[in-house]
Protein backbone atom coordinates (compact mmCIF):
# COMPACT_ATOMS: atom_id res chain seq x y z
CA UNK A 1 0.00 0.00 0.00
CA UNK A 2 2.42 2.67 1.01
CA UNK A 3 4.83 1.09 -1.94
CA UNK A 4 1.87 2.49 -3.91
CA UNK A 5 1.31 5.43 -2.27
CA UNK A 6 5.02 6.64 -3.23
CA UNK A 7 4.58 5.13 -6.88
CA UNK A 8 1.66 7.55 -7.11
CA UNK A 9 3.94 10.29 -5.56
CA UNK A 10 6.36 10.18 -8.52
CA UNK A 11 3.52 9.89 -11.06
CA UNK A 12 2.42 12.98 -10.01
CA UNK A 13 5.54 15.12 -9.55
CA UNK A 14 6.58 13.79 -13.22
CA UNK A 15 3.16 15.07 -14.55
CA UNK A 16 3.72 18.36 -12.86
CA UNK A 17 7.60 18.35 -13.89
CA UNK A 18 6.44 18.00 -17.60
CA UNK A 19 4.05 20.38 -17.09
CA UNK A 20 6.03 23.27 -16.21
CA UNK A 21 9.52 22.03 -18.72
CA UNK A 22 7.34 21.43 -21.91
CA UNK A 23 6.53 18.33 -23.97
CA UNK A 24 10.00 18.64 -25.68
CA UNK A 25 12.22 17.62 -22.76
CA UNK A 26 9.86 15.83 -20.28
CA UNK A 27 6.62 14.22 -22.35
CA UNK A 28 3.73 13.61 -19.37
CA UNK A 29 3.20 9.81 -18.23
CA UNK A 30 0.18 9.20 -20.73
CA UNK A 31 2.49 10.64 -23.53
CA UNK A 32 5.34 8.20 -23.08
CA UNK A 33 2.22 5.15 -22.21
CA UNK A 34 1.28 6.12 -25.70
CA UNK A 35 4.35 5.23 -27.41
CA UNK A 36 4.60 2.15 -25.31
CA UNK A 37 1.37 1.10 -26.24
CA UNK A 38 2.22 1.89 -30.57
CA UNK A 39 5.68 0.44 -29.92
CA UNK A 40 4.06 -3.08 -28.54
CA UNK A 41 1.53 -3.11 -31.13
CA UNK A 42 3.84 -3.00 -33.50
CA UNK A 43 5.91 -5.84 -32.01
CA UNK A 44 9.16 -4.27 -31.97
CA UNK A 45 9.32 -3.59 -28.32
CA UNK A 46 9.28 -7.06 -27.65
CA UNK A 47 11.91 -8.21 -30.14
CA UNK A 48 14.03 -5.17 -28.51
CA UNK A 49 13.32 -6.29 -25.08
CA UNK A 50 13.80 -9.80 -26.13
CA UNK A 51 16.78 -9.44 -27.65
CA UNK A 52 18.05 -7.21 -24.41
CA UNK A 53 16.85 -9.75 -22.16
CA UNK A 54 18.77 -12.79 -24.14
CA UNK A 55 22.05 -10.99 -23.89
CA UNK A 56 21.35 -10.05 -20.17
CA UNK A 57 20.55 -13.76 -19.33
CA UNK A 58 23.14 -15.21 -21.36
CA UNK A 59 26.28 -12.92 -19.94
CA UNK A 60 24.59 -12.87 -16.28
CA UNK A 61 24.81 -16.54 -16.26
CA UNK A 62 28.31 -17.09 -17.84
CA UNK A 63 29.78 -14.58 -15.20
CA UNK A 64 28.02 -16.17 -12.39
CA UNK A 65 28.64 -19.01 -12.72
CA UNK A 66 32.60 -18.70 -14.17
CA UNK A 67 32.98 -15.80 -11.17
CA UNK A 68 31.41 -17.87 -8.19
CA UNK A 69 33.74 -21.00 -9.55
CA UNK A 70 36.91 -19.10 -9.52
CA UNK A 71 35.89 -17.51 -6.67
CA UNK A 72 35.42 -20.05 -4.42
CA UNK A 73 38.99 -21.53 -5.17
CA UNK A 74 40.60 -18.37 -4.77
CA UNK A 75 38.95 -18.45 -0.94
CA UNK A 76 40.04 -21.81 -0.48
CA UNK A 77 43.51 -22.23 -1.96
CA UNK A 78 45.69 -19.99 -0.92
CA UNK A 79 48.13 -20.57 -4.61
CA UNK A 80 45.01 -19.80 -6.22
CA UNK A 81 44.03 -16.76 -4.46
CA UNK A 82 47.89 -15.02 -5.09
CA UNK A 83 48.17 -15.71 -8.36
CA UNK A 84 44.63 -14.60 -9.45
CA UNK A 85 44.69 -11.47 -7.23
CA UNK A 86 46.56 -9.27 -9.65
CA UNK A 87 44.21 -10.47 -12.37
CA UNK A 88 41.80 -9.82 -10.47
CA UNK A 89 42.33 -6.19 -9.11
CA UNK A 90 43.08 -5.24 -12.93
CA UNK A 91 39.59 -6.51 -13.92
CA UNK A 92 38.23 -4.92 -11.45
CA UNK A 93 39.26 -1.59 -12.68
CA UNK A 94 39.22 -2.02 -16.34
CA UNK A 95 36.19 0.59 -17.12
CA UNK A 96 33.31 -0.85 -18.81
CA UNK A 97 33.63 1.42 -21.77
CA UNK A 98 37.32 0.20 -22.27
CA UNK A 99 36.18 -3.96 -22.42
CA UNK A 100 33.44 -3.34 -24.94
CA UNK A 101 35.51 -1.25 -27.25
CA UNK A 102 37.76 -4.05 -26.73
CA UNK A 103 35.76 -6.39 -27.59
CA UNK A 104 33.95 -5.66 -30.19
CA UNK A 105 37.93 -4.17 -31.84
CA UNK A 106 38.83 -7.15 -31.67
CA UNK A 107 35.91 -9.75 -32.30
CA UNK A 108 34.36 -7.87 -34.27
CA UNK A 109 30.62 -6.19 -34.21
CA UNK A 110 29.65 -10.05 -33.46
CA UNK A 111 26.88 -11.08 -31.14
CA UNK A 112 29.47 -13.36 -29.08
CA UNK A 113 31.43 -9.92 -28.46
CA UNK A 114 28.79 -8.03 -27.04
CA UNK A 115 28.25 -10.97 -24.84
CA UNK A 116 31.64 -11.47 -23.70
CA UNK A 117 31.86 -7.83 -23.16
CA UNK A 118 29.26 -7.83 -20.33
CA UNK A 119 30.39 -10.83 -18.87
CA UNK A 120 33.95 -9.85 -18.22
CA UNK A 121 32.62 -6.49 -17.05
CA UNK A 122 30.55 -8.71 -14.23
CA UNK A 123 32.97 -11.13 -13.32
CA UNK A 124 35.24 -9.47 -11.28
CA UNK A 125 32.48 -8.35 -8.70
CA UNK A 126 31.31 -11.72 -8.48
CA UNK A 127 34.31 -13.29 -8.00
CA UNK A 128 35.69 -10.90 -5.06
CA UNK A 129 31.85 -11.53 -3.40
CA UNK A 130 32.39 -15.29 -3.65
CA UNK A 131 35.48 -15.09 -2.18
CA UNK A 132 34.84 -13.04 0.60
CA UNK A 133 32.03 -15.84 1.03
CA UNK A 134 34.16 -19.34 0.58
CA UNK A 135 36.80 -17.20 3.13
CA UNK A 136 34.13 -17.19 5.52
CA UNK A 137 33.21 -20.59 5.49
CA UNK A 138 32.77 -22.14 9.11
CA UNK A 139 36.02 -24.19 9.22
CA UNK A 140 34.53 -26.50 12.33
CA UNK A 141 31.50 -27.57 10.04
CA UNK A 142 34.20 -28.60 7.56
CA UNK A 143 35.74 -30.36 10.16
CA UNK A 144 32.20 -32.75 10.90
CA UNK A 145 31.99 -33.29 7.46
CA UNK A 146 35.43 -34.49 7.35
CA UNK A 147 35.06 -37.30 10.93
CA UNK A 148 31.59 -38.53 9.56
CA UNK A 149 33.20 -39.07 6.39
CA UNK A 150 30.70 -37.30 4.13
CA UNK A 151 31.48 -37.90 0.28
CA UNK A 152 32.27 -34.69 -1.62
CA UNK A 153 29.59 -33.98 -3.12
CA UNK A 154 27.04 -34.35 -0.14
CA UNK A 155 29.57 -31.94 2.14
CA UNK A 156 29.50 -29.55 -0.86
CA UNK A 157 25.96 -29.46 -1.21
CA UNK A 158 24.81 -29.65 2.50
CA UNK A 159 28.11 -28.24 4.65
CA UNK A 160 29.56 -25.50 2.07
CA UNK A 161 26.58 -24.56 -0.27
CA UNK A 162 23.90 -23.27 2.07
CA UNK A 163 26.92 -21.07 3.95
CA UNK A 164 27.97 -19.60 0.22
CA UNK A 165 24.17 -19.05 -0.63
CA UNK A 166 24.41 -15.38 0.87
CA UNK A 167 26.97 -14.42 -1.28
CA UNK A 168 25.55 -16.02 -4.40
CA UNK A 169 22.21 -13.71 -3.49
CA UNK A 170 23.79 -10.65 -3.05
CA UNK A 171 26.89 -11.32 -5.84
CA UNK A 172 23.71 -12.09 -7.95
CA UNK A 173 21.57 -8.91 -6.84
CA UNK A 174 24.53 -6.59 -7.24
CA UNK A 175 25.39 -8.07 -10.63
CA UNK A 176 22.04 -8.48 -12.43
CA UNK A 177 22.00 -4.62 -11.65
CA UNK A 178 25.19 -4.15 -13.22
CA UNK A 179 24.72 -6.01 -15.87
CA UNK A 180 21.45 -4.40 -16.94
CA UNK A 181 23.39 -0.95 -17.06
CA UNK A 182 26.38 -2.35 -19.30
CA UNK A 183 24.31 -4.46 -21.58
CA UNK A 184 22.76 -1.23 -23.13
CA UNK A 185 26.41 0.46 -23.76
CA UNK A 186 27.20 -2.58 -25.55
CA UNK A 187 24.11 -2.81 -27.53
CA UNK A 188 24.57 1.44 -28.33
CA UNK A 189 27.96 0.95 -29.81
CA UNK A 190 27.60 -2.32 -31.77
CA UNK A 191 24.23 -3.79 -31.55
CA UNK A 192 21.25 -3.28 -34.61
CA UNK A 193 18.84 -4.31 -31.89
CA UNK A 194 17.67 -4.11 -27.89
CA UNK A 195 16.73 -1.78 -25.85
CA UNK A 196 20.44 0.32 -25.99
CA UNK A 197 20.06 0.47 -29.76
CA UNK A 198 16.66 2.08 -29.22
CA UNK A 199 18.07 4.63 -27.06
CA UNK A 200 20.25 5.29 -29.02
CA UNK A 201 18.15 6.02 -32.13
CA UNK A 202 15.88 8.10 -29.87
CA UNK A 203 19.05 9.82 -28.14
CA UNK A 204 19.88 10.71 -32.30
CA UNK A 205 16.27 11.64 -33.03
CA UNK A 206 16.22 13.72 -29.62
CA UNK A 207 13.39 11.12 -29.01
CA UNK A 208 12.46 12.13 -25.56
CA UNK A 209 8.55 9.78 -25.31
CA UNK A 210 10.31 6.89 -27.19
CA UNK A 211 13.63 7.29 -25.01
CA UNK A 212 11.70 7.16 -21.61
CA UNK A 213 8.94 4.28 -23.28
CA UNK A 214 12.13 1.76 -23.93
CA UNK A 215 14.15 2.91 -20.73
CA UNK A 216 10.67 2.50 -18.50
CA UNK A 217 9.58 -0.78 -19.12
CA UNK A 218 13.06 -2.02 -19.27
CA UNK A 219 12.99 -1.00 -15.39
CA UNK A 220 9.66 -2.07 -15.05
CA UNK A 221 11.07 -6.08 -16.38
CA UNK A 222 14.33 -5.56 -14.12
CA UNK A 223 11.71 -4.83 -11.35
CA UNK A 224 9.69 -7.93 -12.05
CA UNK A 225 12.77 -10.26 -12.66
CA UNK A 226 14.04 -9.07 -9.00
CA UNK A 227 10.59 -9.18 -7.21
CA UNK A 228 9.94 -13.05 -8.67
CA UNK A 229 13.19 -14.51 -8.97
CA UNK A 230 15.71 -12.66 -6.88
CA UNK A 231 14.02 -12.14 -3.35
CA UNK A 232 12.63 -15.94 -3.75
CA UNK A 233 15.85 -17.20 -3.85
CA UNK A 234 17.08 -15.11 -0.96
CA UNK A 235 13.98 -15.70 0.87
CA UNK A 236 14.50 -19.79 0.39
CA UNK A 237 18.17 -19.54 1.49
CA UNK A 238 17.76 -17.89 4.68
CA UNK A 239 14.58 -19.68 5.75
CA UNK A 240 16.12 -21.41 8.48
CA UNK A 241 17.25 -18.51 10.15
CA UNK A 242 15.03 -18.07 13.07
CA UNK A 243 13.02 -14.95 12.42
CA UNK A 244 12.62 -11.90 15.09
CA UNK A 245 8.49 -12.65 16.62
CA UNK B 1 39.38 -53.36 16.23
CA UNK B 2 42.01 -51.61 17.98
CA UNK B 3 42.76 -48.45 18.34
CA UNK B 4 46.75 -47.73 18.82
CA UNK B 5 48.15 -44.06 19.80
CA UNK B 6 51.51 -43.32 20.52
CA UNK B 7 51.93 -39.98 19.43
CA UNK B 8 55.57 -38.76 20.49
CA UNK B 9 54.98 -34.82 19.93
CA UNK B 10 53.14 -32.10 19.16
CA UNK B 11 54.33 -28.55 18.98
CA UNK B 12 52.69 -25.10 17.87
CA UNK B 13 54.29 -22.41 16.34
CA UNK B 14 53.21 -19.52 18.76
CA UNK B 15 52.48 -15.63 16.85
CA UNK B 16 55.68 -14.46 18.91
CA UNK B 17 57.89 -17.01 16.73
CA UNK B 18 58.64 -19.73 19.82
CA UNK B 19 57.45 -23.16 19.65
CA UNK B 20 54.83 -24.36 22.05
CA UNK B 21 54.94 -27.75 23.21
CA UNK B 22 51.40 -28.71 23.18
CA UNK B 23 51.83 -32.85 23.89
CA UNK B 24 54.39 -34.72 25.52
CA UNK B 25 54.80 -38.36 24.43
CA UNK B 26 51.45 -39.89 24.87
CA UNK B 27 50.86 -43.99 24.32
CA UNK B 28 47.71 -45.67 24.54
CA UNK B 29 45.27 -48.26 23.19
CA UNK B 30 42.09 -48.95 23.05
CA UNK B 31 39.81 -52.31 22.00
CA UNK B 32 36.51 -52.86 20.73
CA UNK B 33 33.96 -52.95 23.93
CA UNK B 34 36.28 -50.76 25.88
CA UNK B 35 35.56 -47.20 26.84
CA UNK B 36 38.68 -45.29 27.66
CA UNK B 37 38.69 -41.78 29.17
CA UNK B 38 40.83 -38.88 29.20
CA UNK B 39 40.68 -36.65 32.01
CA UNK B 40 42.94 -33.49 32.32
CA UNK B 41 42.68 -29.84 33.40
CA UNK B 42 41.45 -27.25 31.20
CA UNK B 43 43.92 -26.15 28.24
CA UNK B 44 45.93 -29.37 28.72
CA UNK B 45 45.74 -30.57 25.41
CA UNK B 46 43.03 -33.11 24.88
CA UNK B 47 41.04 -31.45 22.18
CA UNK B 48 44.45 -31.30 20.21
CA UNK B 49 44.81 -35.19 20.38
CA UNK B 50 41.51 -35.95 19.96
CA UNK B 51 41.97 -34.23 16.02
CA UNK B 52 44.77 -35.65 16.09
CA UNK B 53 43.22 -39.40 16.43
CA UNK B 54 40.23 -38.24 14.28
CA UNK B 55 42.75 -37.56 11.33
CA UNK B 56 41.73 -33.39 11.47
CA UNK B 57 45.18 -32.45 12.48
CA UNK B 58 48.00 -34.72 10.64
CA UNK B 59 51.21 -32.06 11.76
CA UNK B 60 52.37 -34.36 14.89
CA UNK B 61 55.35 -36.62 15.34
CA UNK B 62 54.06 -40.33 16.24
CA UNK B 63 51.43 -42.71 14.99
CA UNK B 64 48.27 -42.80 15.48
CA UNK B 65 46.73 -46.38 13.68
CA UNK B 66 43.03 -46.75 13.69
CA UNK B 67 41.38 -49.28 11.36
CA UNK B 68 40.95 -47.42 7.72
CA UNK B 69 37.50 -49.06 7.59
CA UNK B 70 36.20 -48.17 10.95
CA UNK B 71 33.73 -45.35 11.23
CA UNK B 72 33.71 -42.93 13.22
CA UNK B 73 30.67 -40.93 15.21
CA UNK B 74 31.69 -37.88 17.36
CA UNK B 75 30.28 -35.52 19.64
CA UNK B 76 32.29 -32.17 19.92
CA UNK B 77 32.03 -30.44 22.48
CA UNK B 78 29.78 -27.53 20.70
CA UNK B 79 26.75 -29.86 18.82
CA UNK B 80 28.51 -28.48 15.08
CA UNK B 81 25.24 -28.86 13.77
CA UNK B 82 24.01 -27.74 10.25
CA UNK B 83 21.90 -24.32 11.14
CA UNK B 84 19.59 -24.63 7.34
CA UNK B 85 18.87 -28.30 7.73
CA UNK B 86 16.26 -30.13 9.86
CA UNK B 87 17.17 -32.15 13.26
CA UNK B 88 15.95 -35.33 11.32
CA UNK B 89 18.15 -34.33 7.95
CA UNK B 90 21.37 -33.37 10.21
CA UNK B 91 21.53 -37.07 11.45
CA UNK B 92 20.53 -38.95 8.18
CA UNK B 93 23.17 -36.75 6.29
CA UNK B 94 25.91 -37.61 8.73
CA UNK B 95 24.26 -41.48 8.99
CA UNK B 96 22.71 -41.91 5.39
CA UNK B 97 22.45 -45.94 5.85
CA UNK B 98 20.38 -45.55 9.39
CA UNK B 99 17.30 -47.37 8.99
CA UNK B 100 13.86 -45.63 10.25
CA UNK B 101 13.14 -47.82 12.87
CA UNK B 102 16.73 -47.27 13.97
CA UNK B 103 16.04 -43.55 13.70
CA UNK B 104 12.90 -43.69 15.58
CA UNK B 105 14.63 -45.61 18.55
CA UNK B 106 16.82 -43.05 18.82
CA UNK B 107 14.90 -40.41 18.57
CA UNK B 108 12.62 -42.03 21.53
CA UNK B 109 15.49 -43.14 24.13
CA UNK B 110 17.04 -39.07 23.31
CA UNK B 111 13.56 -37.72 23.75
CA UNK B 112 13.86 -36.16 19.96
CA UNK B 113 10.79 -37.58 18.59
CA UNK B 114 8.30 -34.00 18.84
CA UNK B 115 11.98 -31.86 17.04
CA UNK B 116 12.50 -33.84 14.03
CA UNK B 117 11.09 -31.41 11.88
CA UNK B 118 12.87 -28.42 14.12
CA UNK B 119 16.04 -26.61 12.75
CA UNK B 120 19.25 -26.85 15.39
CA UNK B 121 18.22 -22.64 15.68
CA UNK B 122 15.49 -23.47 17.79
CA UNK B 123 16.86 -26.21 20.04
CA UNK B 124 18.04 -24.88 23.45
CA UNK B 125 22.02 -26.22 24.08
CA UNK B 126 20.57 -29.48 25.91
CA UNK B 127 18.41 -30.69 23.06
CA UNK B 128 20.85 -29.48 20.39
CA UNK B 129 23.57 -31.54 22.13
CA UNK B 130 21.32 -34.68 22.31
CA UNK B 131 20.78 -34.13 18.45
CA UNK B 132 24.61 -34.47 18.39
CA UNK B 133 24.63 -37.83 19.63
CA UNK B 134 22.12 -39.34 17.65
CA UNK B 135 23.59 -38.04 15.15
CA UNK B 136 26.91 -39.71 16.21
CA UNK B 137 25.31 -42.97 17.28
CA UNK B 138 23.16 -43.33 13.96
CA UNK B 139 26.23 -44.09 11.88
CA UNK B 140 26.86 -47.13 14.15
CA UNK B 141 30.39 -46.22 14.73
CA UNK B 142 33.32 -48.59 15.68
CA UNK B 143 35.16 -45.49 17.19
CA UNK B 144 32.80 -43.20 19.02
CA UNK B 145 34.63 -39.76 20.45
CA UNK B 146 32.51 -37.74 23.29
CA UNK B 147 33.93 -34.48 23.52
CA UNK B 148 32.74 -33.30 26.57
CA UNK B 149 29.57 -33.85 25.65
CA UNK B 150 27.83 -33.41 29.13
CA UNK B 151 29.60 -30.27 29.95
CA UNK B 152 27.23 -27.17 30.58
CA UNK B 153 24.10 -29.16 31.25
CA UNK B 154 22.21 -29.67 34.49
CA UNK B 155 22.68 -32.18 36.45
CA UNK B 156 19.43 -33.78 36.19
CA UNK B 157 19.71 -33.78 32.48
CA UNK B 158 23.75 -34.68 32.27
CA UNK B 159 22.75 -37.93 34.61
CA UNK B 160 20.26 -38.87 32.16
CA UNK B 161 22.25 -38.50 29.40
CA UNK B 162 25.09 -39.90 30.78
CA UNK B 163 22.52 -43.08 31.12
CA UNK B 164 21.52 -43.00 27.46
CA UNK B 165 24.96 -43.19 26.21
CA UNK B 166 25.91 -46.07 28.74
CA UNK B 167 22.80 -47.61 26.65
CA UNK B 168 23.93 -47.02 23.82
CA UNK B 169 27.01 -47.79 23.79
CA UNK B 170 26.27 -51.72 25.45
CA UNK B 171 24.38 -52.11 22.49
CA UNK B 172 26.92 -52.86 20.34
CA UNK B 173 31.26 -53.03 20.39
CA UNK B 174 32.27 -50.18 19.87
CA UNK B 175 35.97 -47.67 21.07
CA UNK B 176 34.95 -45.31 22.61
CA UNK B 177 37.10 -42.29 23.98
CA UNK B 178 35.26 -40.01 25.41
CA UNK B 179 37.01 -36.64 27.39
CA UNK B 180 35.78 -35.24 30.82
CA UNK B 181 36.39 -32.59 33.44
CA UNK B 182 33.89 -34.88 36.14
CA UNK B 183 35.11 -37.34 38.10
CA UNK B 184 31.65 -38.57 38.05
CA UNK B 185 31.30 -39.05 34.27
CA UNK B 186 34.71 -40.67 33.96
CA UNK B 187 33.80 -43.45 36.87
CA UNK B 188 30.42 -44.31 35.88
CA UNK B 189 31.04 -44.61 31.92
CA UNK B 190 35.14 -45.63 31.91
CA UNK B 191 36.42 -48.93 31.92
CA UNK B 192 39.94 -47.27 31.90
CA UNK B 193 40.76 -43.68 32.97
CA UNK B 194 43.61 -41.80 31.41
CA UNK B 195 45.12 -39.20 34.16
CA UNK B 196 46.71 -36.64 31.83
CA UNK B 197 49.15 -33.62 33.32
CA UNK B 198 48.84 -30.33 32.46
CA UNK B 199 50.47 -29.47 29.54
CA UNK B 200 52.00 -30.35 27.92
CA UNK B 201 49.87 -33.50 28.68
CA UNK B 202 51.26 -36.57 29.37
CA UNK B 203 49.25 -39.73 30.72
CA UNK B 204 50.15 -39.34 34.35
CA UNK B 205 48.46 -42.89 35.15
CA UNK B 206 46.18 -44.96 34.05
CA UNK B 207 43.41 -46.74 36.14
CA UNK B 208 41.41 -49.68 34.86
CA UNK B 209 37.94 -50.51 36.46
CA UNK B 210 37.35 -54.07 36.70
CA UNK B 211 33.43 -53.94 37.97
CA UNK B 212 31.42 -53.72 34.83
CA UNK B 213 29.71 -50.45 34.17
CA UNK B 214 26.56 -51.83 34.86
CA UNK B 215 27.10 -53.45 38.10
CA UNK B 216 28.71 -50.33 39.80
CA UNK B 217 26.83 -49.82 42.92
CA UNK B 218 27.11 -45.94 44.19
CA UNK B 219 29.30 -47.86 47.16
CA UNK B 220 31.36 -49.00 44.91
CA UNK B 221 31.29 -46.22 42.99
CA UNK B 222 32.12 -44.01 46.27
CA UNK B 223 35.78 -46.56 47.08
CA UNK B 224 36.68 -45.80 42.99
CA UNK B 225 36.20 -42.00 43.51
CA UNK B 226 37.79 -42.31 46.55
CA UNK B 227 41.25 -44.21 45.31
CA UNK B 228 41.24 -41.52 42.76
CA UNK B 229 41.46 -38.21 44.93
CA UNK B 230 44.32 -40.43 46.84
CA UNK B 231 45.64 -41.32 43.69
CA UNK B 232 45.50 -37.14 42.51
CA UNK B 233 46.82 -35.68 45.60
CA UNK B 234 49.82 -37.96 45.34
CA UNK B 235 50.89 -37.34 41.97
CA UNK B 236 51.21 -33.68 43.06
Amino acid sequence: MLRLLSFALLLAIWWTAALFVGAAKLPSPSAVLDVVIAEASSGALFLHLGATLARVSLAFVLAMSLGSAIGYLMGRVKLADRLGDPWLILLLNLPALVVIVLAYIWAGLTEAAAIAAIAINKLPTAIVTLREGARALDRSLDEMASVFAMPRWRAFRHVVLPQLAPYIAASARSGLSLVWKIVLVAELLGRPNGVGFEIGVAFQLFDTPRLLAYSLTFAAVVLVIETALVQPFEARATRWRPRAA
Amino acid sequence: MRLEVDITGKSFKSAAGGTQEVLAPVRFALQSGEVGVLIGPSGCGKSTMLRIILGLDRDFEGHVSRPPEARIGMVFQEPRLLPWRSVEQNVRLAAPDVTDAKLAELFRILELDAHRSHFPGELSLGLARRVALARAFAVEPDLLVLDEPLASLDDALAGRLRDEIATLVARRPVMTLLVTHSLDDAIRLGDRLFLLSPRPARIVREVPIAIPRAERSEAELGKIRAELAALQLESK
